[in-house]
């Protein structure tokens, strides 16, 4: 054996030993145990089941979006037929519930018809028309419009869920497109236990309020307190604005605002991008009725104060009640074209664009999940031992071997784990427990091997390769079989299951260098330095 | 040391034993699917509700009964759960009785149930069942600490999350009153929370609802998968040695699925999602084993060109018995570890492997091999040969490769 080329291996094992350490700690930034726990918590992301959190799938309700485009082609046709004199019967939607997007028109004048064909082709272009009978049109909409307006639908109820929890503060929250189902959403928030106020956030509609402004603007926290001699009125609070409109430059400005609202997001009605009579991009919006009454109190009992637009809990823009409103306001602001048509979105999709259902709710508690790692970092210690003393006491110094082997799997395990941010659930600890049990099988097949070449007679540098040389064969094929199985269980699982299905594959890759390459360079090792004839001791 | 030295054991010669166990346990898990337990499918699979609750003692299960009956729940399955020290308790509700408009209702009034059993709750908040977000909340309503300010949130949040943490990490997740926060949270918060909150005497440890749609999918996904895994194997094995030997093994996985999943029937154990991750799991390891035989089996096929393919197959299974043994052995030690020590939560997962891993052992060698020898007998009698044509080919295929 050539003992540059050995050396050459054993640096490149202990490099690998370091890299993926270096995975499991990063740098930690003491090496007590409780500075290395800390680190390597940083590193590996434990799963909701290990942290505890609130694990929802929801699913939208796409019919409502379609119901909605529908809604407003059948109003737009109303409107078009009166301009355009087309003579008809009635429109209706036959069946909003299956089949939210079919539109029927009867009793079209013969002589209307080549108007209607123009005009479906000219103002409705994502609809098909087909006659029927006794000049009757069936209008839906396009296959490939109807699935656009339905993943649309879907992603903007993600983008309004995301803007909702964001308030919340959770940590690390997932909210992602569910890929099992039909138009499903995944929300996973660690660390949140009541679902209920959740559930509660993710559906209230815009935070878009209007308030009275009682004092401002402050250049900064402090300038507020001193302003109104250290204490906030009783009925106000502070909070923090934009650079807004005419104040210029880039900082914050700090405001006084009635904890009350006049009117809030569940009053409004439309809300438009557009440009005041300067030519200033503005956002105008309208209030529903009853909005409108309220906003109309508040207006006329405050002229000549101030009152404040409030976005999730951010000033927008504060402006003096010149007169009573009754249900039109808009928000003007330094802001640019792209602001406003932002802005705008934002308060339309401050509710959701369509309805949800809740498809499966999973909360664990997390004196919970601090009993699963416990239990589960308890059994695979036990575990690991138990195999390790097993293998020291069947195969004696080739023992240390495997046990040496083992030990450098769970690193570069862990270590795989840091580096990739995959999530560690419960039954991925389960998987790593796994992978000692099934890791030390390739030791096995390689050492028994070895044992029966020895009986036959061979000497050991020869009993050692051809142990080697045979088991590699099984060895791949058991850990591919294995691995096809960790890959369809990833495809089919969620959350905890696919953490299983990671942890596992991972181990058994990593088996591979352990328990081949760096097995087979620690035994020429020791026979390098054997005496010819000597035994092997295995 | 050394187990099992040249063990000579006549394995084929006791096929018509290996037939009788297989038939007996298969039998008897179909029956108990057929005819009685059925596929005792978990929340993962069926939908339904359940509510995982820890109390401060021992936990009445008569009394909490008489509640949800009093709540008008009907018969939800109430048990005790994990080790009796616990004082932990399974409530389920089924699938018709858990909503589809309102997913968690069932969980509400489970809760409420529990909680009309309690001294004094009336307008008050429950400190054991309030998450830290609902406590930031209600902090900042009263804000006791006068912050006032623009971090006043976090600065709550902070608060409530201390009182969590000591909550769940220092008291198992229920305290015992309010008073017990002393040198937890600071005074003041402790003063307005001794107006408003209750301690209750149990707190909900976890909660699983799952609506019957996504049971369903995940039905009919669990069988694909289970099913696509099969399918990789069979070609995986056609593609490395020959076709037979596919089937062979991939027979001997579904021998050991079916027994596994009968013994859960007999049991009347839940199956569970992650049940499901072990039976995919054990089709692999099932699957290792009985290529290390099959492996060993063209091996000596080669070498033995003489003898008969029954004799082939005894020489290879008992030269690798010892392997077998050892690595089932030491991974039953793990598994066993893990049903022992792992918690009450993936004690279905581990069963599952503790059964699995002695079924897959033993079908390595009582089922797939002696496939092998059945199949040669058959085909013989039919065309008057006596070769398993696996064999050559696979001879052939490896002589090509080098």
């Amino acid at each position: 054996m050539n003992i540059k080329n050995q050396t050459l291996k054993v640096v490149s094992i202990i490099a690998v030993l370091i890299f993926f350490l270096f995975g499991i700690f990063g740098i930690p930034k003491s090496f007590t145990p409780s500075g290395l726990l800390a680190s390597m918590q940083e590193r590996i992301h434990l799963g909701l089941d290990l942290k505890g959190g609130t694990h929802l799938i929801l699913q939208v309700q796409v019919n409502d979006a379609i119901n909605a485009d529908s809604d407003r082609a059948v109003e737009r046709l109303r409107d078009d037929f009166k301009t355009k004199n087309i003579v008809y019967a009635e429109i209706t939607k036959p069946n909003p519930q299956q089949n939210p997007d079919v539109i029927s028109i009867k009793g079209v004048a013969p002589n209307s018809i080549s108007d209607l064909r123009s005009l479906v082709a000219d103002r409705l272009p994502d609809y098909d028309l087909a006659s029927g009978p006794d000049n009757s049109f069936t209008l839906s909409m396009k296959p490939s419009i109807a699935k656009e307006t339905k993943t649309k639908a879907q992603q903007q109820a993600i983008e309004t869920i995301r803007n909702r929890i964001d308030l919340l503060g959770v940590n690390e929250p997932v909210i992602q497109e569910h890929g099992l189902g039909d138009y499903q959403i995944l929300v996973q928030l660690p660390g949140v236990d009541d679902p209920a106020r959740v559930k509660e956030i993710m559906q209230s509609t815009a935070m878009l309020e209007i308030r009275q402004a009682i004092g401002g603007p402050y250049g900064s926290e402090q300038e507020a307190m001193q302003a109104n001699g250290g204490l906030i009125p009783a009925n106000g609070m502070l909070m923090k604005g934009k650079n807004i409109g005419g104040q210029g430059g880039n900082n914050d400005s700090y405001w006084i605002i009635t904890r009350a609202s006049a009117v809030s997001g569940n009053d409004l009605r439309t809300a438009d991008a557009g440009r005041d009579e300067n030519g200033r991009p503005d956002v105008k919006f309208t209030l529903t009725g009853e909005g409108g009454r309220r906003f109309y109190a508040f207006t006329s009992a405050h002229v000549g104060d101030r009152l404040a637009v409030v976005l999730d809990n951010k000033v927008m823009e504060v402006a003096t009640i010149q007169e009573a409103i009754r249900d039109e306001g808009r928000i003007t602001g330094a802001f640019t074209e792209q602001q406003t048509q932002d802005l705008s979105l934002t308060l339309r999709s401050g509710a959701l664009p369509a309805g949800i259902k809740y498809l499966e709710e999973r909360t664990v508690g997390p004196s919970l999940g601090a009993d699963s790692i416990h239990a589960g970092v308890r059994a695979a210690v036990i575990g690991m031992l138990a195999v390790m003393i097993f293998m020291l006491f069947y195969y004696k110094f080739a023992g240390i071997n495997a046990d040496l082997g083992l030990f450098l799997n769970l690193v570069i395990l862990l270590g795989f784990l840091g580096f990739t941010s995959a999530t560690l659930t419960l039954p991925g600890i389960a998987g790593v427990i796994l992978t000692i049990g099934m890791g030390v099988d390739s030791n096995v097949l390689i050492f028994e091997r070895i044992r029966e070449e020895l009986r036959h007679g061979k000497t050991p540098p020869q009993a050692v390769d051809q142990g080697f040389k045979h088991a590699w064969v099984t060895i791949v094929d058991t850990h591919v079989t294995t691995i096809v199985s960790a890959i369809i269980l990833f495809l089919f699982g969620t959350g905890p299951v696919r953490g299983f299905a990671v942890t596992l594959s991972f181990g058994l890759l990593a088996n591979l260098f352990t328990s081949v390459f760096v097995s087979r360079v620690i035994f020429d090792a020791i026979l390098n330095r054997h005496q010819r004839g000597e035994a092997l001791s295995i | 040391m050394e187990l099992f030295r040249n063990t000579n054991i006549d394995f084929l010669g006791k096929k018509w034993y290996f037939l009788a166990f297989s038939l007996v346990f298969s039998v008897a898990g179909l029956l108990s699917i057929f005819f009685w337990h059925g596929i005792p499918f978990g929340v993962d699979f069926k939908g339904g509700t359940l509510v995982y609750v820890k109390f401060a003692s021992t936990p009445d299960l008569n009394h909490i009964r008489s509640a949800m009956d009093r709540a008008g729940l009907k018969d939800p399955k109430i048990q005790a759960y994990g080790p009796a020290a616990n004082n932990e308790v399974l409530v389920a509700l089924e699938q018709r009785q858990t909503s589809e408009s309102a997913l968690d209702q069932g969980k509400n009034t489970i809760i409420q149930a529990l909680e009309a059993g309690q001294p004094q709750t009336a307008g008050k908040l429950d400190l054991n069942n309030t998450g830290p977000s609902s406590l930031q909340q209600y902090l900042l309503s009263k804000d006791p600490l006068h912050f006032g300010g623009i971090d006043a949130p976090a600065k709550y949040l902070a608060v409530a999350q201390q009182i969590d943490d000591f909550r769940n990490k220092q008291r198992g997740g229920v305290l015992g009153s309010v008073d017990d926060l002393k040198g937890v949270a600071p005074a003041e918060v402790i003063a307005v929370m001794e107006q408003d909150f209750v301690t209750s005497n149990f707190a909900v440890r976890n909660v699983e609802i799952v609506g019957p749609q996504v049971g369903g999918q995940l039905r009919k996904q669990a069988l694909w998968a289970t099913l696509y895994s099969l399918g990789g194997m069979l070609v995986y094995l056609w593609f490395r040695f020959e076709l037979i030997y596919g089937i062979g093994a991939v027979v001997a996985c579904l021998h050991d699925t079916i027994i596994t999943v009968g013994f859960f029937s007999l049991l009347n154990k839940d199956i569970t999602l992650t049940v499901i991750a072990a039976i995919l799991t054990l089709i692999g390891y099932s699957m290792n084993d009985t290529i290390v035989v099959y492996d060993r089996i063209r091996e000596n096929i080669k070498l033995m060109r003489r003898e008969d393919l029954a004799e082939v197959v005894n020489k290879s299974i008992n030269q690798t018995l010892s392997r077998t043994i050892l690595t089932s052995g030491l991974t039953f030690l793990t598994v066993l570890s893990l049903y022992v020590f792992g918690g009450e939560v993936l004690r279905g997962f581990s069963l599952a492997l503790v059964i699995g891993i002695l079924i897959g052992t033993y079908s390595s060698i009582a089922v797939a091999a002696p496939m092998l020898v059945a199949y040669q007998e058959w085909r013989g009698q039919k065309t008057g040969r006596a070769t398993l044509p696996a064999a050559s080919a696979a001879r052939e295929k490896a002589k090509a490769k080098a």
